[in-house]
Formats: C-alpha cells, structure tokens, sequence
C-alpha cells in the first residue's frame, strides 16, 4: 500500500516537472553496451560536445553523469531534457578480469571498488528518471537476467522505456533475437558509433517523451 | 565439491524483502548454488543486484542470476489467464530462481526456456619447488 502510494507521488512529481520541460531522461543498460558512446552522440549533435569517456574494458562510467538543457528538434517539434549517463548494471565484478585486461592490481581492485559503487548509484537513481533508454549490445545474448530485471523494473515504475539495439555495424548484431527477447517494446537499431540510424531514434524518442 | 541448495518457497514467503535477500545472498556467499522455487518480486531482484555490489570484495565477486518463468508472449490468452490465476493463488511459487556466486558459476546461458549454467575450472595449484 505505502509502495503504492509512493509509486503515485512520484508519477505526480514527474508529471510537474515533464510539463515544466525539464524532463529527466536516464540511459540504463548492462556494462559494455555504448551508453556513453550514446550520450556522446547525442551531445555532439545537439551541443557539439561529447560527455564522457568511452574504452573497450568494462565499467569505464563509474559515476553518474548529467549533461543539462538538452534541446533537440524534428519534424518541427521540439524536445528538452538532462541527459544522465548511468554506470552499467551488472550482478558481477572481477577485479581479475581488469588485471587481465592489462592494469596493474591497485588500479583494478581501485576500479572495481568504484564499479560496485556505481552499479548502486545507477539502482538509486532509478526513482528519479522520468523517461529511460536500456541501451543493450545487439551482439550479445539479449536474455541475460540483468537485461530482464532492469527492464521488468522500469514495467513496474511506469517509467517510459525506449529499448535501443546498438552495434548494429558489427556483423554478429542479432537485431531480430532482441526483438523477440522484447516484442512489448518498440527496438530501435543504431549504431551509437558511427550514427547509423539515429534519425529513427530520435523521432522515438519524440514519440515516447515528446 | 559444488553445493546446490534447494529453497523451497515456503521457506522465503512469510520473511520480509530484506530478509529474503540476506537469506539468498548468505547462501551463495558460502559459495553454494542456490535453486530457489519461484522466484523474487521484480523489486526484490534489483535490490539483490544491490545489496550484491554492497558485499563484493577480493573473495566475493558477486552472483550469476537467472529466472525461469513460464511467461511467454507465444502463450495464448487462456494459458496467460491460467497463469494468472495460478499467481495470484500461489503467490510467486511458479518458475525457478539460480544464484550462483561467480567465484563459481562462470555464466548462466539463458535462452527463452532453458537455462545452461557453466561453472569455472579449479584453478591448478602451483607446486612448490
């Protein structure tokens, strides 16, 4: 019941500041899946600046990252939000797979530590995001439990999700596999990296939280 | 030696959320693979991931999770309506639950409706010289 009710208190806090423009729009997903390299093209095209760092070794975002005021246009509409770039969310993490990865042992141990707290910080964050993109790797089996749960979780939040398959450029991208690990959900394929389809992206993103 | 360790959902249903997840996360942090039947609330899952990263350190490296519910968008509507019914009756007790601590466990593959869960080789022991 007290879930319930503060389930309805948030819709209602969301829904004032949606109106009022500042609308807060989360990109969630498991390490590795382009959400910086995501958030980067949309702050070059839109601010002709990029957010954050991106690497090959997982759990390169480590810290919540906000870009404010982001303004984009289509088909003649406009639409504002701050962009939060989120750690991703995983259910492990290895110090040993970083050593292995090529960094000496008090660097990795360091940057496990900072994973583990941003794996957190993204969970509490959830509360707060009025719109999200699950940015998922399109090369990757789209039934991992993460995948499942985040996604179950947002269904459960009322929170509107736009599922993004990235790394469409690579040849072992699998789009029709995520679909059906997903048909409730409209997938839109991009490629984060080089651009590839963002048109269709944004016009669902207008869809969805314009 | 691998440990499975059944819970039956009996076990877990009359505990808070809290308790549930510190009963499950004790179990596979003595390392045991733990199979409980049904499975957590969708809420309960992510404060599990949670609480998780909370215990991780140079031994615990975290879980492999997997759930298996019989949920399919290929389901007619009557059998989504049975299942439903079953849900609400029965509460969480359908599918199955698989943490796995990753010491352990190296993947849990999950296809639709199978669940393949691969453990790590024992590393070899150095010799002394």
């Amino acid at each position: 019941m007290v879930n319930w009710l503060q389930r309805i208190i948030n819709r209602l806090f969301r829904n004032f500041f949606k109106k009022k423009g500042h609308v807060k729009l989360g990109l969630y997903g498991p390490p590795n899946g382009g959400k910086t390299t995501l958030a980067n093209r949309i702050c070059k095209d839109w601010l002709g600046e990029e957010m954050g760092s991106v690497s090959n070794i997982a759990h390169e975002t480590r810290e919540i990252q906000i870009k404010e005021e982001i303004h984009i246009k289509s088909d003649g509409k406009e639409l504002s939000f701050n962009l939060v770039d989120t750690p991703g969310i995983a259910t492990k993490i290895d110090y040993e797979d970083f050593i292995n990865a090529g960094m000496k042992e008090t660097k990795a141990k360091k940057r496990a530590k900072e994973a583990t707290k941003g794996v957190i910080d993204a969970i509490k964050w959830l509360d707060e995001m009025e719109v999200v993109i699950v940015v998922l790797d399109s090369t990757k089996n789209p039934y991992s439990q993460v995948n499942i749960t985040m996604i179950g979780n947002l269904e459960a939040r009322n929170i509107p999700v736009l599922v993004v398959a990235n790394k469409v450029d690579l040849k072992k991208s699998n789009v029709k596999k995520l679909e059906a690990a997903f048909p409730q959900y409209e997938i839109v394929a991009i490629s984060a990296k080089y651009g590839d389809n963002i048109d269709e992206f944004y016009k669902s993103l207008f869809k969805l939280a314009g | 030696m691998l440990t499975l360790h059944f819970v039956p959902h009996y076990k877990i249903e009359s505990l808070s959320s809290d308790q549930r997840i510190k009963k499950l996360l004790k179990l596979a942090k003595q390392n045991k693979i733990v199979v409980l039947e049904g499975r957590l609330r969708k809420e309960e899952e992510t404060e599990l991931i949670k609480q998780t990263m909370e215990e991780i350190n140079t031994k615990f490296k975290g879980i492999e999770l997997a759930v298996i519910y019989p949920e399919s968008e290929s389901n007619s509507l009557v059998t989504r309506a049975k299942n439903e019914v079953i849900n609400f009756l029965l509460g969480e007790r359908q599918g199955m639950t698989i943490i796995g601590p990753a010491t352990i466990v190296k993947k849990i593959k999950k296809d639709p409706d199978q669940i393949t869960l691969l453990t790590k080789e024992k590393q070899k022991k150095k010799r002394k010289k």
